[in-house]
């Protein structure tokens, strides 16, 4: 049944949310620490183990697949219900340093995914190559 | 004609979240026929879905005065609660599900790296700026480093450092530009900066950490790519809370006196 899967992600959330507050409460941090990436960890963890013990039949999976398919429609949602109209009204300072810190973040990606080794030993020929260039 | 009218506001606004659901429906209808006929594909449609989602916020924000964009007119209402921390989050989650493991695992330790060097640049960043606007004092200045990681990393540490109001307020202005911006210009860059893989994603939500701006630009790249930023941009947030009050307001302390 659909509710199953709909069920267990519920669990997933609501445990991996608990957790997060958890971690920010031990660490003294008045925020939620990874409690979104917890419970993705504990679904994956779950699902992997349903599925290898074949407890997990297609009408459980249609029940998760339902919310991840509906995923782009609530961050359109989401988007329409930020405070736009102040963030615009905010003047320059609010606009450039966000302007700016999105620029130099942007930068950063190909920077760090190219000074930092892949760790695995299944690297693609095109990082071999990039690889021995350098060496 | 003016009872129909009334009656139907009614309706409206006692299914606010079904209004929502068709509303997020039609906009992504036109939004992908848009997509298809004027940009021949070039544009996602959900890319232009999310900036539709925005001038509606914009629009809603001017008209009421509120905080919530569109939400905040009666019938609409339903966008915050579909949009909102809950449902999003709920779905989030759901998008880890038939992820690769071995690629997470793999990209584990560069997406650390990026987490942290994220927070600590955007902290530097913000100071900067604060203090070319004017602003001396290590509170303010850490205040507004924390609005530039994120708009609740910025309030979350004006408070505990007892920064001023406007400061505050302002610590969120420039996160929620960074929000917003990221989710628009995401798509645009994608490229540029090799963010097609799982790997890059990582990177790429450890480095910019807006949970709504990470998981709405990659929604609107590659939804395939949405749990692996999702699951480094999560973690940010606290990072930037834990980090903020204390070693990153003693170093700026030390700077600024």
């Amino acid at each position: 049944m659909a509710i199953y899967g709909v069920a267990l992600l519920a669990f997933c959330t609501i445990a991996g949310m608990v957790l997060g507050e958890l971690l920010g409460w031990m660490m003294q941090v008045k925020a939620n620490v990874g409690g979104v990436g917890i419970a993705m960890l504990l679904l994956i963890g779950l699902t992997e183990s349903l599925r290898s013990r074949g407890k997990l039949p297609m009408p459980t999976q249609q029940g998760i697949l339902f919310w991840s398919a509906i995923y782009i429609p609530i961050v359109v949602a989401m988007a329409a219900g930020q405070d736009v109209y102040r963030t615009l009204k905010s003047g320059p300072m609010a606009m450039f340093a966000g302007c700016l810190v999105t620029a130099i973040c942007f930068a950063l990606v190909p920077l760090v995914d190219r000074l930092c080794p892949v760790t695995s030993k299944a690297v693609s020929a095109d990082d071999q190559a990039t690889n021995s260039e350098k060496s | 004609m003016h009872a129909i009218l009334e009656l139907t506001r009614g309706i409206l606004i006692k299914y606010d979240l079904i209004v929502a659901l068709a509303l997020v429906g039609a906009i992504m209808w036109i939004s992908y026929w848009i997509s298809n006929q004027l940009t021949r594909g070039r544009l996602h449609g959900s890319a232009i879905a999310i900036l539709v989602g925005l001038v509606l916020a914009f629009i809603g924000g001017r008209a009421t005065g509120g905080e919530n964009g569109l939400a905040d007119v009666a019938v609409f209402a339903g966008v915050g609660v579909l949009g909102g921390t809950m449902l999003r989050d709920f779905a989030i989650i759901s998008t880890a599900f038939g992820v690769d493991v071995r690629e997470i695992r793999r990209a584990g330790p560069v997406g650390v790296i990026s987490l942290f060097l994220g927070v600590v640049v955007s902290f530097i960043v913000g100071a900067c700026v604060g203090y070319g606007f004017g602003y001396r004092d290590a509170v303010s200045l850490t205040t507004i480093g924390g609005g530039a990681a994120t708009y609740i990393v910025g309030p979350v540490t004006g408070s505990a450092l007892g920064a001023t109001k406007s400061v505050q307020t302002l610590s969120f202005a420039v996160g929620l530009v960074k929000a917003i911006l990221v989710m628009i210009a995401t798509p645009l860059i994608a490229k540029s900066i090799g963010l097609n893989n799982p790997r890059t994603a990582m990177i790429f939500g450890g480095l910019m950490g807006t949970t709504s701006g990470v998981t709405g630009g990659l929604a609107a790249t590659d939804a395939r790519l949405v749990p692996y930023g999702a699951m480094t941009a999560t973690f940010y947030t606290g990072l930037g809370c834990l980090m903020g009050p204390s070693i990153i307001f003693i170093v700026m302390r030390m700077i600024f006196g």
